[in-house]
């Protein structure tokens, strides 16, 4: 199967000390690449580093060379991040940026709230809806440019059960629309029920790399059968 | 205690017969302070957010400078502005000295650096949330500062009034390069130390809350006119 991103040696250092890698895996499936671990496994630094806002060490090979292209690719933070502006605008700038006329920006921006199902003044300040709407908010910004790849980190880190299966049927929708969705989360049950594919990083090396039932099923690793267990990683 | 009760008295006798000489002052106080503001901030709210946002060796140095150059005397900053425009000086030729425009070019030195050091402060802050995602999204230098500047209009708007306020209570400066001319360059604050010098101290209070009144209004409108604490915290 031809690997639609692969990474060799990669590693993220900072102030003289490691933070995560070198790491090397090759991605294949369609469904979702979901990075495990326990916090300070190095997950975030992975996903940021993959999308060029870490400077990396080694090489990282997109099989579509459009995918490479940074406006190709979308970042879903943990923290959402809220411009100081409405919802509606919120959405529509990254497409203010490609210099897409106001009233277009606007118009393709209520598409994507609605598609992923934002009930809330669109008019209104960002900072006053609710922590699964302002997720909500974010993935609509980050689909706007139509990607060809998501990143989320831990896109429902402090949500409630009913906005994190919300965002879970977001992105099985959005895998099933053609993007590829990589993502972070320590969250075992989300992972199995979204992954594809899974990374399992702890102490910023990859200690095991498998497909989503399998892993889960039976993990190769001690690291990845102590912390599927439930066991507390040191 | 008379002289204070007969100040108000008489702060509303001016104001209630639209005294011209009156008039006249305070007029010439707003549009030399709003077209120093005006000039301060074109050139104090870039450079604050420039300095916010781009990294090169001298910038703490830079930073430190203007942070200094927050407590500038008024009275150096006149000489120096009088040393400049006197027939002798180098730019004596433009017969400047003794006109409102000297007074003006004094205040934007004086009031530059504050408006620069408070908008900095301010789109450091905003910088800090919005660096990931418009790394992120692709967004140029140019782009990046113009997002920055428009989302971080509320602080900068309170920069700018804190300039205009430095500058409409300013007197050491106009004094010196403005020459309190009845008629020509007499401004509030000028005309409060002559009638303090000449002893009539009810109308030196009378114009000193004339010029606490205006300096009040000019941040009411100006808060109004930019829809400040509604709607949301920004």
């Amino acid at each position: 199967m031809v690997s639609w991103l692969s990474a060799e040696g990669l590693s993220v250092r900072r102030g003289g000390r490691t933070l995560m890698g070198p790491v090397s895996f090759d991605l294949t499936g369609d469904g979702i690449a979901v990075v495990m671990g326990p916090n300070g496994a190095g997950k975030t630094t992975l996903l940021r580093a993959l999308h060029g806002l870490e400077r990396r060490r080694g090489d990282v090979r997109w099989g579509d060379a459009g995918l490479a292209a940074g406006r190709n690719q979308a970042f879903v933070f943990q923290s959402p991040v809220l411009m100081r502006r409405t919802v509606l605008d919120c959405i529509a700038f990254p497409l203010r940026l490609d210099g897409v006329a106001r009233a277009e920006a606007r118009a393709r921006a209520e598409v994507q709230a609605t598609r992923v199902g934002l009930r809330v003044d669109l008019g209104g300040a960002v900072e006053d809806i609710s922590g699964g709407e302002k997720q909500k908010m974010a993935m609509a910004r980050a689909l706007i440019r139509d990607p060809g790849i998501m990143f989320l980190d831990e896109p429902c880190a402090n949500l409630d059960g009913r906005s994190t299966c919300e965002i879970e049927d977001i992105l099985t929708q959005i895998r099933d629309s053609g993007t590829r969705i990589m993502m972070s989360t320590h969250d075992i049950g989300q992972a199995r029920r979204l992954a594809g594919e899974v990374l399992f990083l702890h102490q910023g090396k990859l200690e095991e790399q498998g497909i989503g039932d399998t892993f889960f099923d039976a993990p190769k690793s001690k690291a990845a059968t102590a912390y599927l267990r439930g066991d507390i990683l040191l | 205690m008379s002289d204070f009760f007969g100040g108000i008295a008489q702060a509303a006798r001016l104001i209630l017969t639209l005294d011209p000489d009156l008039a006249e002052i305070t007029l010439l106080s707003l549009r030399v302070s709003l077209m120093a503001t005006l000039i301060a901030s074109l050139i104090g709210l870039p450079l604050g957010a420039w300095l916010a946002i781009n990294r090169f060796p001298a910038r703490r140095t830079v930073i430190a400078l203007l942070n200094g150059l927050m407590g500038l005397p008024p009275v150096v900053v006149g000489l120096f502005v009088y040393v400049l425009l006197s027939r002798s000086g180098p730019l004596g030729v433009l017969g400047l000295l003794f006109t409102p425009t000297a007074m003006v070019i004094a205040q934007v030195i004086i009031i530059t650096p504050i408006i620069a050091s408070i908008a900095h402060q301010a789109i450091r802050e905003l910088w800090a949330d919005y660096h990931d995602l418009l790394i992120s999204l692709g967004a140029t230098r140019r782009q990046r500062l113009i997002t920055l500047i428009v989302d971080g209009q509320r602080p900068m708007l309170t920069a700018s009034l804190a300039g205009f306020g430095r500058g409409i209570g300013e007197v050491g400066a106009i004094m010196i390069v403005g020459g309190n001319i009845d008629h020509a360059t007499r401004v509030l604050t000028t005309a409060i130390s002559l009638e303090t010098g000449k002893g009539d101290f009810e109308m030196a209070l009378a114009l000193g809350l004339i010029l606490i009144t205006l300096a009040i209004s000019v941040n009411l409108v100006l808060h109004t006119l930019n829809r400040t604490e509604r709607g949301s915290r920004w």
